[in-house]
């Protein structure tokens, strides 16, 4: 039907079509499949919500005299970073928290700030306390260094997370008599609550479900900024069982996506904390969808009435890692605000924020409208749902 | 009639005098209480729910604050601040009065403050601390 190359020509005279997620179910609804795929170039996706695997590398610059991070500790406003690499390189993650947090220890943490709330301090060009000690060599003699910093003093500051975008979630429930906090909320007992956390029929993976045109090298909305999908994301699973559209009914297809920290904003990179849990990073991803052909376009327009999402015990099933579901609603149930698990009606909460998620395919649309964003031909595909590749649990043996 | 969601502060010299069975027995108005933090040697907190006649409820006020109890309206006790919310809708379920919602339409959660009893379960989850107490 079409190739990414005759859209980019499109974009650059200005004669692309492009329509949101939303917007093609829509016309998909009254024109048809045949008739929307015709019409529309490329098709904008979004999503946003907590990503755990998400955290920023930094090259930090050269003190006088000089001090070597590797081995040594290294702490942005009391969160402490990776250094296990050369002189200056840091990587600080999201859920890195200060070495005097409480965590658990008063039960539920509250996590009020980590890795997540230095990267969206540094966004907002905040002032940021950098401390390091190291152990002093002869080409690196200093031991200590304590400094103001900001993100426009760094040299390279990248965010690089290894696994965003989760293709499908769980809902997560309590079955039990306690209160339970988890990285999916506060959960009521005795199905007090049911939460979930996708943005349905406007997140990225669903509506490419067999990774068709999302690949290595796919460049995407990140941060507010622009990114690329550098691989595919840790836990990536895309062998599990599939609904007759072809959709994943369980967690399967994960990105690892990467971009320059210095031209995302902080509106789209929130610091989160989750009590009784820890903290993390609410990312904001937009992926373009090229509408190379019908196939592709019918994927994209399958609505929250056909994605289904299995809903998961986490007082029990989940962290003694019994599989086992308690049955499977769609998106449309749970945005409706109410599902039944059990024969209970049980509310439903969302992690993942809707309202951000059109938002964000709203602005990726703009930006290849007004030309600011050429679409990019992936170099590679993700392994795909024939791939074989899975997800394994660890296997544990004794130690010798 | 009339019906308004109030937070009573008792100072520690009255905390332990009985006070709010007044209001039924000399004043005609009844109550209902959302929420009460009794802790000896502090001061005490109790958020209620008080209905009645017009005349009788600005009688019961007024006996409140000669008895050395301070009222506050609770609409001004938890705030959103919008800057920080991201409409996730974390808060909607766990929230007991409906006061948090989501819009069918837009999806964005919308904060009724005169549903809310500030019992504070949003603040303590919110994923971004959006949800912020005003005492």
């Amino acid at each position: 039907m079409r190739t990414i190359k005759e859209i980019n020509e499109k974009i650059k005279k200005g004669q692309v079509v492009v329509a949101t997620a939303e917007e093609i179910i829509e016309l998909a609804g009254k024109k048809g499949i045949k008739k929307a795929a015709q019409e529309v170039d490329v098709v904008t996706t979004g999503t946003f919500g907590p990503m755990c695997s998400s955290g920023a590398y930094f090259n930090i610059g050269h003190s006088k005299p000089r001090v070597k991070l590797g081995g040594g500790v290294c702490k942005f406003n009391d969160v402490p970073a990776y250094t296990g690499f050369a002189a200056m390189d840091v990587y600080l993650g999201a859920t890195a928290l200060p070495d005097d947090d409480p965590r658990n220890k008063i039960y539920p943490g509250e996590f009020r700030y980590g890795g997540g709330h230095v990267i969206q301090e540094l966004l907002e060009g905040k002032d940021v306390r950098l401390e390091v000690v190291a152990y002093g060599t002869d080409c690196y003699p200093r031991k200590k260094l304590e400094t103001l910093i900001r993100l426009q003093d760094l040299n390279e500051a990248v965010l690089f997370n290894i696994r965003n975008c989760y293709q499908n979630y769980n809902v997560a429930v309590n079955l039990s008599e306690k209160i339970i906090y988890t990285y999916m909320g506060v959960l009521m007992p005795r199905l007090g609550n049911a939460n979930y956390c996708s943005a349905g029929q406007l997140s990225p993976l669903l509506k490419d479900p067999y990774y068709k045109t999302v690949g290595i090298g796919t460049k995407i909305f990140l941060g507010g900024g622009i990114g690329y999908v550098a691989w595919h994301g840790t836990q990536h699973n895309p062998s599990v069982k599939r609904k007759p559209n072809g959709v994943p009914a369980v967690p399967s297809g994960t990105l690892a996506v990467i971009g320059d920290l210095k031209q995302m904003k902080a509106e789209w990179l929130r610091g989160t904390s989750m009590v009784g849990y820890g903290t993390t990073l609410t990312v904001g991803i937009g992926v373009p969808i090229p509408i190379l052909n019908e196939e592709i376009a019918q994927q994209v327009a399958v609505k929250d009435e056909d994605l289904y999402a299995p809903i998961v015990d986490y007082s029990q099933n989940y962290p003694q890692c019994i599989p086992g579901a308690l049955g499977e609603v769609s998106y449309a149930q749970l945005k409706s605000g109410k599902i039944k698990v059990e024969g209970k009606a049980v509310p439903t909460g969302a992690l993942s924020s809707y309202a951000k998620a059109k938002e964000i395919a709203e602005e990726l649309k703009s930006w290849i409208q007004k030309r600011d964003f050429i679409l990019s031909e992936p170099v590679a595909l993700l392994p795909g749902a024939e791939s074989g590749y899975s997800f394994k649990p660890l296997h544990e043996r004794p130690v010798t | 009639m009339i019906s308004k969601r109030i937070v009573l502060h008792f100072p520690q010299r009255v905390a332990e005098k009985p006070i709010v069975y007044k209001l039924v027995k000399e004043y005609d108005l009844t109550f209902n209480i959302l929420k009460a933090y009794v802790t000896p040697q502090e001061e005490g907190l109790m958020v209620m729910e008080l209905s009645g006649k017009q005349d009788d409820f600005k009688k019961g006020i007024e006996y409140l604050q000669a008895s050395g109890v301070k009222i506050q309206p609770l609409s001004e006790d938890v705030i959103r601040n919008e800057a920080k919310c991201t409409d996730c809708g974390a808060c909607v379920p766990v929230c007991p009065t409906q006061a948090l919602v989501v819009d069918p339409l837009t999806r964005k959660v919308h904060f009724y403050d005169n549903k809310c009893v500030a019992c504070e379960l949003c603040v303590k989850i919110c994923p971004t601390k959006a949800m912020e107490i005003h005492f």
